[in-house]
């Protein structure tokens, strides 16, 4: 397993060794500092906590957890063997290489308080002959019986800016001096969102793209 | 900052044969067939150019056997190997929809640059 935290630089397109155009996503992924590793012994799961980023504001209680280290953002990856990291060991981006399948979350772009059109597919109505129901949602359920709303029914309300997972995306190539990861597809959230890189085993990849 | 402008300029041509929209010209481009690799020509009108950076395409028309072929190649593409402008024409639209509509030798039709008589121009335009 290799894990990161990146931020999404931006979209846009190369050319591959055949010449055709790929869309990639940029990302700034890492360097990232181990903070701390956690054990099933004295945790009860394993994990390591790795930091991201710089930041001058950091609370004394963070300082003290830190012992010294820089880092903005703190996230945890589950890894098999936490054994194999030490506090302070530094992770590149070069625990990626092209062809590498990865699964990257990020929080999504927040849409705001949206209708049903919007956030669940639904058909409008029709615009003309007098007719009003533009973009209502329609009939939430029969009368009497049931004598409610079935649970789970779609409704408005709020829109994105939830943790979204996208899973088996390709590793187009690396930068490991400017410590760039290039993906091919799109990755949750706008420019500058904070995004955990995590390696999928080819397995699992292939699954989730049936 | 600038990072996806370093990368969109590492993938983009440095040299590139102007053309413009109503130019005649073929455009030679690599293709592989059978594990070799060789040289396709395409020629004809240039009705569009499209977008900018790496991303700028444009779109070449001709008519092969009474039937209006349109071929759009990514401008930057290292598939595009050769642009050599046949003849430059005189147009008055940025793109060159309307010669979709036409049929016959009016299909192709688009006057040069140099030496244009005004009821060819006004042809042009309709």
């Amino acid at each position: 397993m290799a894990n990161l935290l990146g931020k999404k630089i931006g979209m846009t397109q190369i050319f591959n060794e055949n010449g055709d155009v790929v869309s990639v996503t940029v990302i700034e992924a890492g360097p990232c500092v181990v903070t701390q590793v956690k054990t099933e012994a004295k945790d009860g799961y394993r994990a390591i906590q790795v930091g991201f980023g710089q930041t001058k504001k950091i609370t004394k209680p963070l300082a003290g957890h830190l012992k010294g280290l820089k880092a903005r953002h703190l996230r945890e990856f589950r890894v098999e063997k936490p054994e194999d990291f030490k506090v302070g060991q530094e992770i590149k981006v070069d625990v990626f290489k092209p062809g590498d399948i990865v699964e990257v979350a990020g929080v999504s772009i927040g849409k705001g308080f949206a209708g049903v059109i919007k956030r669940y597919h639904h058909a409008r109505g029709p615009m003309t002959h007098g007719s009003k129901s533009h973009r209502i949602p329609g009939s939430i359920g029969a009368g009497t019986t049931p004598g409610r709303v079935i649970k789970g029914r779609p409704m408005p309300g709020r829109m994105g800016a939830v943790r979204v997972t996208v899973p088996s995306l390709r590793v187009v190539s690396i930068d490991t001096e400017k410590s760039l990861l290039l993906l091919n597809g799109a990755v949750p959230g706008k420019q500058g969102n904070l995004l955990l890189i995590n390696r999928t085993s080819e397995a699992k990849a292939d699954k989730g793209k049936k | 900052m600038g990072v996806i402008e370093d990368i969109e300029k590492s993938q983009m041509k440095k040299e590139i044969q102007p053309f413009k929209v109503g130019d005649t010209i073929k455009v030679f481009s690599k293709i592989i067939e059978g594990g070799k690799e060789r040289s396709q020509g395409f020629e004809g009108i240039v009705i569009k150019r499209q977008g900018g950076g790496v991303g700028e395409t444009f779109t070449v028309r001709k008519i092969v056997q009474g039937i209006g072929v349109e071929r759009t190649f990514p401008l930057h593409s290292p598939k595009v190997e050769k642009i050599s402008v046949l003849r430059s024409g005189k147009v008055r639209r940025a793109k060159l929809y309307y010669l979709r509509k036409r049929v016959g030798s009016q299909a192709i039709r688009v006057e040069e640059e140099k030496a244009a008589p005004a009821s060819e121009a006004a042809k042009e335009s309709a």
